[in-house]
């Protein structure tokens, strides 16, 4: 674990330092902001419904962040050489990993905390409730959480930064659309599809401020499975 | 230190070094030559815990790469041919995120990271960012995170790679520095510096060992014994005639006639030099150098390696 702390403690130096990160953020967080004012302030609107809106946009703002955040973390480190670092240390593959994750974590969190703003507006200039703003970042948080570890997974399959964000990107897609595919399979492939669905199935009781636990483990077991995956991919290198 | 028994190391179908076998005692300062792709970083990445191999036995300090890397990645500092370095940190930063990586106790850090700058020459550059070193503090950075948690072995992939003349003198007396404390397994291209720096050598092609000796053994073995050359004032064939006529002298040669001076050489025991000599002086010939030639290591390399794309 202190292995974990030492490598996520450098990487998050590396993405405070670097001009990539604040640009990805920056980017991003332009684009949410333009996207809430066009879809969730659209029309009249009760606050709350408002509140749902921003989180709906949240949803893939965040999803696209994680993706772009993630796309270096293990690439670079092939492209680099530095890997050749890590793998001669006394670090377990799990360690590199989940280290990559925590400082991810950590940087996509500074996103979210920018993106406070939005829900600030209309809380001071609507009614709304706390709950709901804590339950949606949850979500957010929860599948920022998930992304990453698509992403890290991705990352570890390349050495090419472009190619992991695209490679990421593709499964994330595949992630959130697999719920069109359950409308043209037969049961229990349809089920299956439905309970994959990263934003139809799983996203919308937070939007709206519920926590349900069987979202809260869909999300923890794709971060799970993301960065298993990943961990295996490191571990199976060292066999190549 | 380290025992390899059929080592094999498939990329694929390929593969990239095959049976090898050799050991290395404590303390010995080991060169790996080879051609390019003839399978030394594959070899060195197997000891350095970061590849496994295909079949074979290698063990380091006891403990086998397969069974327990962790335990050997305690106990080695991996310079690989491009060094790992993330350009963001601070020479510093770096140097102490490594030592922690591996193990040095927060306790001990400041003083591992000040004593291996000092080693490196690194101290002017502490507090630099890594992006803006030249090439040669880079390198000197490479073998520094190598060394700063001060393990059994080190294993160097081309570390005087890209250095200038001033530079590789520097590496050099870097790694003759570091001779006793550790032991120390190089790879190089450039056959002068592992003729400079290693005790033994180990010569690979096409992913097998093909000798390993000391570079007089290997000259030996290869038929390429040492000979005398003289060189003389007056004629030399006069002085060919009385070299012939020393007992245990195999054969005598005139390689160069010069105005006033003749280079000849004596195929003979080093032990005769001084009949050699008294020969000469007898005779009333000037002696103006007598020197022992070896083989040289380029030349017992490209024997070796039959010449493949060498030169």
């Amino acid at each position: 674990m202190r292995a974990a702390l030492l490598i996520a403690r450098r990487e998050l130096g590396a993405y405070l330092r670097s001009l990539s990160g604040y640009l990805i953020i920056a980017v991003v967080l332009a684009l949410h902001g333009l996207f809430f004012n066009a879809y969730a302030l659209a029309g009249t609107k009760r606050s709350a419904e408002v509140l749902q809106g921003f989180f709906w946009t949240c949803f893939g703002f965040t999803a696209v962040a994680a993706v772009l955040i993630s796309m270096r973390l293990l690439a670079e480190e092939r492209q680099t050489g530095t890997i050749d670092l890590l793998y001669s240390s006394p670090v377990r593959d799990v360690e590199i990993v989940f280290g990559k994750y925590l400082s991810s974590m950590a940087f996509l969190g500074l996103y979210l905390l920018a993106t406070t703003f939005m829900p600030a507006m209309i809380l001071v200039n609507g009614k709304i409730s706390v709950g709901q703003i804590i339950a949606g970042y949850f979500g957010s948080f929860l599948v920022g959480s998930a992304c990453l570890a698509v992403g890290i997974f991705g990352s570890s399959l390349a050495r090419s930064q472009v190619v992991a964000a695209i490679a990421s990107g593709c499964m994330v897609i595949a992630l959130v659309v697999s719920w069109l595919l359950a409308k043209v399979t037969d049961r229990p492939l349809n089920d299956v599809f439905t309970n994959l669905a990263l934003y139809q199935q799983h996203f919308p009781p937070f939007e709206k401020g519920l926590i349900h636990l069987r979202d809260v483990v869909y999300y923890v077991a794709l971060t799970y499975l993301g960065l298993f995956a990943a961990t295996r991919v490191l571990e199976a290198r060292r066999w190549k | 230190m380290i025992q390899v028994e059929g080592l094999t190391k498939y990329y694929g179908s390929q593969a990239a070094i095959q049976d090898l076998s050799f050991s290395i005692a404590k303390g010995e300062v080991i060169g790996f030559l080879g051609l390019n792709g003839a399978g030394k970083t594959t070899t060195l990445k197997v000891l350095g815990c970061v590849l496994l191999p295909t079949s074979g036995r290698v063990e380091i300090d006891g403990y086998d790469v397969v069974e327990n890397p962790h335990e050997i990645r305690k106990r080695i500092g991996f310079l690989p041919d491009a060094p790992p370095l993330y350009g963001e940190m601070t020479v510093r930063g770096y140097l102490s995120f490594v030592a922690q990586l591996r193990g040095v106790s927060s306790e001990h850090l400041a003083a591992r990271v000040e004593k291996v700058e000092e080693q490196t020459a690194l101290r002017d550059a502490d507090g630099e960012l890594i992006s803006s070193l030249s090439h040669g503090y880079r390198q000197r950075l490479g073998v520094a995170q190598a060394l700063v948690h001060n393990p059994a072995l080190l294993i160097l992939d081309e570390p005087t790679g890209g250095l200038d003349p001033v530079q590789i003198v520097e590496m050099r007396r870097l790694i003759l520095g570091l001779k006793g404390g550790h032991t120390i397994l190089i790879s190089s291209h450039i056959l002068s510096e592992i003729s400079q720096t290693c005790d033994r050598l180990l010569i690979i092609q096409s992913g097998e060992i093909v000798a390993q000796g000391t570079e007089q053994e290997l000259a030996r073995r290869l038929g390429g014994a040492s000979h005398i050359e003289l060189e003389i004032q007056g004629s030399g064939e006069r002085a060919v005639g009385l070299l012939r006529a020393v007992a245990g002298v195999q054969e005598v040669s005139l390689q160069k006639q010069d105005e006033g001076t003749a280079t000849i050489r004596v195929e003979a025991p080093l032990e005769l030099r001084p009949a050699l000599v008294r020969a000469l002086v007898k005779a009333d010939i000037d002696l103006l150098r007598l020197e022992r030639i070896s083989e040289k290591l380029e030349s017992i390399f490209l024997k070796l390696t039959h010449g493949k794309g060498a030169g």
